[in-house]
């Protein structure tokens, strides 16, 4: 770090070197942007207003305290986004509705009091998510 | 303290041990939970503890970023504050809305709060670490832009360093990138697609350069190298993590809807994240080996190579661990994640911001340095907060591996609560460590009311 190697090379190579993979990044993001299309059940989504609706009681629940959801958020409670494969919508929402179980030492879920048209929206979301291509993550249906 | 207006540090540094002790009180409760999963039900749920965990990490490190920054710049560029007033006008507004924030949280049903404040208008509640309601939102960027303000102003006035410029690149980038929390789209692939552009650009991006400006400032004091080569040193670093951080935020693209390619770069280039913490810890013993002065405030000495050291294990060896796709297929969303978390926020964010508490406190206080007495405290809480978080951690990837077994990996799979029900040891060890961890964090407080004889500043 001395002789032709200043500060001022140093400062340059930073921001020549961000800025290039900066574009990179964004160039890979557009790309992103066409591909999406094929794989994120925006069709379904159009189609649907259930599913934009059960995205809003997921998040003003927020759901992601305890579950994750492509395997984000947290890691106290199944993974919620193939619970549609995995469990089906009647199961879902006799499970929601049913909660909290009250079993001493179990994990407990609050009672949301989730209306009729909340719970199918919700399932309707769940439904949307479970069929979006994730490269077959999870490795399993446990999740 | 070379200036007067640095003295606003002070409110924000000690705003931020509070919520500190906020945030690993609610981190117990959570971690045994994971336990006696009925343990405060329906008092404090699950989520309501670890939103209180999470956010509070978040606000006060960004108070500590906050106070070491009007130490910083006044100093480096050789002048007072803009506006001292402005800067302790917005330490009340962010403490208020932080605890009005917090209260929310514990008093009220999350979907009363988000009711209460208008969700619906502008949705961007309920997504993980933003689940602020709008307004608080748009209060911190309210925050944020006149900080920015008070600071740029305070910078055109004075000399320009290396330093102030990459932390005020890294200050402009943090909030910037907060903006994309106001973006919530229904398709939840561009939702989950953009969130990270907040939580990836900041922890493993931009919050990396307000690391390295804020070490590169504490190394020049205590060690008395010259600034030319720290300054070096410190645009190296951050070529480094820029160039492999930003298309390294690539390898959360890997199940969450978007294309295949993301494995290949997200693999390769977060593979290369590691090095620039490498070049961090070298950086910081580097300096402390070629120092030209015997800092009194050994402590904050401590801090700066802790740092370095955490940093790299945190952020970038126990990252490296899980982040090729091939491996990330099976660790995605489990207890490794978690231990990783654990140790990278500690490592880097938390240990940098007590390494300028270290150093700029006693200054604030009117002395070169606490008392030797003081000192050993602060040294004995580095050391039992450090392990139990390598403890914390080691706990967290050795359950994470069972699980990842019985649950991802066995012939039979399990199903995720009886899996849950296999880790409690692990679980159990972890709260162990967490105990210790508050140990650490109460001989930390201590240690600023321990008397013994001081040197003036």
């Amino acid at each position: 770090m001395s002789g032709t190697f200043t500060t001022s090379t140093a400062r340059n190579i930073f921001f020549g070197g961000t800025i290039f993979f900066a574009l990179v990044f964004l160039a890979l993001t557009f790309q992103n942007e066409q591909i999406i299309p094929q794989r994120d059940q925006r069709a379904q989504l159009a189609a649907n207003p259930s599913i934009a609706a059960g995205k809003k009681v997921w998040e003003n629940n927020q759901c992601i305290g305890c579950h994750t959801l492509f395997g984000e958020g947290a890691y106290f409670a199944p993974e919620l986004g193939n619970v549609y494969k995995r469990r089906g919508p009647e199961f879902i929402k006799a499970w929601i509705a049913a909660q909290p179980t009250h079993t001493p030492g179990r994990r407990q879920m609050p009672q949301f009091n989730l209306t009729d048209k909340q719970l199918d929206d919700l399932v309707a979301f769940f439904k949307y998510v479970s069929e979006i291509n994730t490269n077959n993550w999870p490795p399993n249906i446990e999740g | 303290m070379q200036y007067q207006s640095q003295a606003v540090a002070k409110y924000y540094f000690v705003g931020a041990i509070g919520l500190f002790v906020a945030q690993i009180l609610f981190g117990l409760i959570m971690g045994l939970q994971y336990v006696i999963g009925d343990f405060l039900f329906p008092e404090i749920p699950f989520n309501v503890a670890r939103m209180v965990h999470t956010n509070a990490l978040i606000v006060w490190l960004l108070m500590g970023f906050m106070g070491s920054a009007y130490y910083l710049i006044p100093e480096e560029s050789e002048t007072e504050l803009y506006s001292p007033k402005l800067a302790v006008a917005m330490f009340w507004i962010f403490l208020v809305a932080a605890a009005a924030t917090v209260a929310g949280y514990l008093l009220v049903p999350y979907a009363g709060l988000a009711k209460m404040t208008g969700n619906d208008l502008w949705p961007t509640m309920g997504r993980e670490f933003l689940e602020q309601p709008t307004i608080t939102k748009l209060g911190i960027v309210v925050v944020a832009l006149a900080f920015l303000f008070n600071l740029t102003m305070t910078m055109l006035k004075g000399r320009k360093t290396a330093i102030s410029l990459v932390l005020m690149i890294g200050l402009w980038g943090l909030s910037i990138f907060f903006l994309f929390s106001f973006y919530n789209p229904d398709n939840i692939v561009k939702d989950k697609f953009f969130w990270w552009w907040t939580v990836h650009l900041w922890v493993e991006g931009v919050w990396e350069l307000i690391l390295g400006a804020i070490l590169a400032f504490v190394l020049i004091k205590v060690t008395g190298v010259d600034r030319e080569v720290i300054e070096k040193w410190l645009y190296v670093i951050i070529t480094l993590t820029l160039i492999t951080g930003i298309i390294g935020t690539g390898h959360h693209y890997y199940w969450i809807g978007t294309p295949e390619y993301w494995q290949w770069w997200g693999s390769i280039f977060s593979a290369l994240e590691p090095i620039p913490f490498f070049a961090m810890t070298l950086f910081a013993f580097n300096m402390v080996n070629r120092r030209r002065r015997e800092h009194p405030n050994k402590a904050a000495t401590l801090w700066a190579l802790g740092t370095g050291v955490m940093s790299f294990l945190g952020a970038g060896v126990w990252g490296f661990l899980h982040t090729l796709s091939p491996v990330n297929y099976y660790t995605h969303g489990t207890q490794i994640t978690a231990a990783h978390g654990h140790m990278a926020f500690y490592g880097a964010y938390v240990m940098v911001v007590l390494t300028m508490i270290s150093y700029a406190m006693p200054l604030m206080r009117g002395r070169a340095a606490n008392s030797n007495k003081a000192q050993v405290m602060e040294m004995w809480s580095f050391w039992l907060m450090t392990v139990s978080i390598v403890f914390i951690t080691l706990f967290l990837t050795a359950a994470g591996i069972l699980q990842i077994w019985l649950q991802r990996v066995a012939a039979v799979p399990m199903s995720f609560m009886d899996t849950q029900a296999q880790l409690s040891l692990f679980y159990w060890l972890r709260e162990g460590a967490g105990v210790i961890f508050l140990i650490g964090l109460v001989v930390y407080i201590v240690s600023f009311f321990c008397k013994g004889e001081t040197a003036k500043a």
